[in-house]
């Protein structure tokens, strides 16, 4: 199963004929990514590496039946091009853009409420890495070559983080079920408490490594997600127990600017909550593999 | 992005938030002039500088005569100002501002904010107001109003009203106040601000509201719509290292330690730090090369580090995503070259074209301390750190 991308998800690239978008869906389906076409306002009708663009986003679902896009587009007309996907009826949408208003993020947000439950778009993203599951599909533009197929969940705010865990893992032999990049912007589509809920009801997920850093609630309300309602174990570090109150440290949310935002009152708040913390980074994979040999044990 | 106290007061008057009259100098003898321009016998004269915490710092004063405010702005003018929120440097006066001195009788505190929870616009509020934010949610914290606005929608005339009465204000009051609300809600919507802040909003003698203070922040991912805010910006309040990165896509922060960072991702930037750390070393900077980084921007990365005098020893530790290993080694080389660097560098390279990327570091024949993984990365930087202090 994996979450949220397979072999099967029919995907689409929202700004696929840019340099970047076009870079990216070469990987993507060289990797075995079910790309399907492509969106690019003006450009309808053309075809780009082997499959066909569209003028909008209905249209190239009316055509391919694309389920999940991949939002390529520059920050001044990157929240359109979410909308856009939503109305459409796109499921799952990715934005890697970095540098997106905040309250074009606010708009987006609350534009998405508007659709009931059985049609409403899940947003990943923005300004984060993608998401991949290993050996079957990604959209994104991480290096797909370091991931190993498995069963470790992984969600986090940072790209190089999430790189950095999987290495280690794999390392160790530990592979990944999905990895799905969060994003690093104060206002993204979905938590981490969101991505938590998917991984407990996969089938073919059995643990969760999560990555936060300073700054926001989100880590907060995972921990008493992860509490109350997962059976299964997870792993967690949070980066930037250096870094100075007040600071941003390069991403637009990982600012200090509230009580309990700090990496160690992070780690406190999901230690209280039973989660186990990985003291540094590069203990990631270790702290893993630890838990999993403990569950074995204990089953 | 932060502009001054006058700007601030400007945008507010602009959308309908009473202030008080002032006006801006850039000498002492400006300073003396607006004074008598104002008029009155009384003026407060208050040094222009992006914190908070200028009272206790000695930047603002209460001047009963012309000679007064002369005076005082002669010992503020190119002064580092060093405030609780500043670090040790301070930021320099360059601008004051001089206004009527206004009769309090009673100091609100008000506030707009971008809330990550309700991912909606918060009005935060006080009727205790004067004292930075952060003390009132320690010392007075059941004095705080808060409140969040539906963007659909924007400030309801009634939830400003209720906000009004919740502040205990009474009679014409309430209709200031929610007009005031009203008018920061919409400096804060049209303008793409991040923070909005009135503190004190005070209560004069003769029972009406007026902003004493302003404050106002930026989304810096919405100047290129904002050309009017984005003109603002005033390089002289920023660090002249953080900005001159910034014009070449590099994230840095400065920092107190000696080891010297050149990362890519924030989040491996910061871990790396973190690393650091834990290995009995301190950090100099954070410093995000971003992504897809030409060998010209690590080199650029390499001054940026190397203008802090307390860097001992460089640590570049890269996992490449959209980066290429063989380019950051590359521009590592050209480093060496270009700089005449004698500092030691240790350098750990992970990720797409790595072994492209390791073959350029080991042919180089320039004595890079290589590393594995971050761990050890980080501890042979800290090590060799301290053999060169030993």
């Amino acid at each position: 199963m994996a979450i949220l991308i397979t072999e099967k998800t029919r995907v689409i690239v929202q700004g696929m004929s840019g340099r970047i978008g076009q870079f990216h869906a070469e990987d993507m389906i060289k990797h075995g990514t079910n790309v399907v076409g492509g969106v690019t306002p003006g450009k309808g009708g053309d075809t780009l590496l082997g499959r066909p663009l569209f003028n909008t986003v209905r249209e190239a679902v009316e055509a391919t039946g694309a389920e999940a896009s991949l939002v390529f587009v520059p920050p001044p007309f990157a929240a359109d091009a979410i909308m856009e996907a939503a109305d459409a009826g796109i499921k799952t949408a990715v934005c890697v853009t970095d540098g997106i208003p905040s309250q074009d993020m606010m708009k987006v947000k609350r534009f998405l409420k508007r659709y009931p439950a059985e049609r409403k778009m899940r947003l990943v993203g923005p300004n984060c890495a993608g998401i991949i599951s290993p050996g079957k599909g990604f959209m994104g533009i991480m290096p797909p070559h370091i991931y190993m197929p498995g069963r470790v969940g992984i969600v986090g705010r940072s790209g190089t983080l999430g790189y950095e865990a999987a290495s280690q893992m794999k390392a160790l032999g530990i592979g990944v079920s999905t990895s799905v990049g969060i994003g690093g912007d104060p206002i993204n589509g979905s938590s981490f408490r969101d991505i938590l809920e998917l991984f407990e009801a996969d089938s073919e997920t059995d643990a969760v490594m999560m990555i936060g850093e300073i700054g926001g609630p989100q880590e907060a309300e995972a921990a008493i997600y992860a509490r109350d309602h997962m059976t299964k174990p997870v792993v967690a570090y949070i980066a930037g127990l250096s870094a100075p109150k007040g600071r941003k440290m390069g991403h637009a949310g990982a600012i200090i600017s509230a009580f309990g935002e700090s990496a160690q009152e992070k780690v406190e708040i999901l230690s209280a909550a039973g989660i186990t913390i990985a003291p540094n980074p590069s203990a990631m994979g270790d702290t893993m593999a630890r838990v999993l040999g403990t569950r074995r044990a204990a089953a | 992005m932060d502009i001054h106290e006058y700007q601030a007061k400007e945008i507010l008057a602009r959308f309908g938030v009473p202030v008080p009259r002032g006006g801006l100098a850039y000498s002492p003898e400006q300073a003396g002039y607006r004074a008598r321009e104002l008029g009155g016998s009384a003026w407060v004269v208050k040094a222009q500088i992006h914190s908070g915490g200028r009272g206790a710092a000695g930047g603002v004063k209460l001047c009963r005569s012309e000679a007064e405010v002369q005076e005082f702005a002669a010992t503020l003018f190119g002064r580092q100002l060093v405030t609780k929120q500043t670090d040790a440097n301070g930021k320099g006066v360059y601008r004051l501002w001089v206004e009527g001195a206004s009769d309090i009788k009673q100091e609100l505190y008000l506030g707009f904010v971008l809330d990550r929870k309700s991912e909606r616009i918060m009005i935060v509020a006080s009727a205790h107001g004067g004292m930075e934010i952060e003390d009132l949610a320690e010392n007075d914290p059941n004095s705080l109003r808060r409140m969040t606005i539906d963007p659909a929608v924007g400030l309801s005339e009634f939830q400003a009203r209720e906000l009004a009465f919740q502040l205990g204000l009474k009679g014409g009051q309430i209709a200031q106040m929610v007009n005031i609300l009203r008018a920061c809600y919409r400096a804060y919507r049209d303008l793409d601000a991040m923070m909005v802040e009135i503190n004190p909003l005070v209560i004069t003698g003769a029972g009406d509201l007026v902003a004493l203070d302003a404050k106002m922040s930026f989304d810096t991912n919405a100047l290129f719509r904002r050309p009017e805010i984005a003109e603002l910006r005033d390089r002289s309040q920023e660090d002249p290292r953080e900005s001159t990165a910034g014009d070449h896509g590099l994230a840095y922060v400065g920092l107190d330690g000696d080891i010297g960072c050149i990362i890519n991702g924030a989040g491996l930037a910061m871990a790396t730090m973190d690393m650091i750390k834990l290995a009995g070393g301190e950090p100099a900077n954070f410093l995000d090369i971003g992504g897809g980084a030409s060998p010209e921007r690590v080199v650029r990365a390499f001054r940026t580090v190397l203008a802090d005098r307390n860097v001992g020893v460089i640590l570049v530790n890269i996992f490449a995503g959209i980066n290429r290993c063989d380019w950051v080694a590359q521009g590592v080389v050209q480093a060496y070259r270009e700089l005449g660097l004698t500092l030691p560098v240790v350098v750990r390279l992970a990720g797409t074209n790595v072994e492209e990327g390791r073959r350029i570091v080991q042919e180089s024949g320039l004595p890079l301390i290589t590393a594995d993984t971050l761990e050890d990365a980080a501890r042979k930087a800290v090590a060799t750190r301290q053999k060169i202090a030993a």
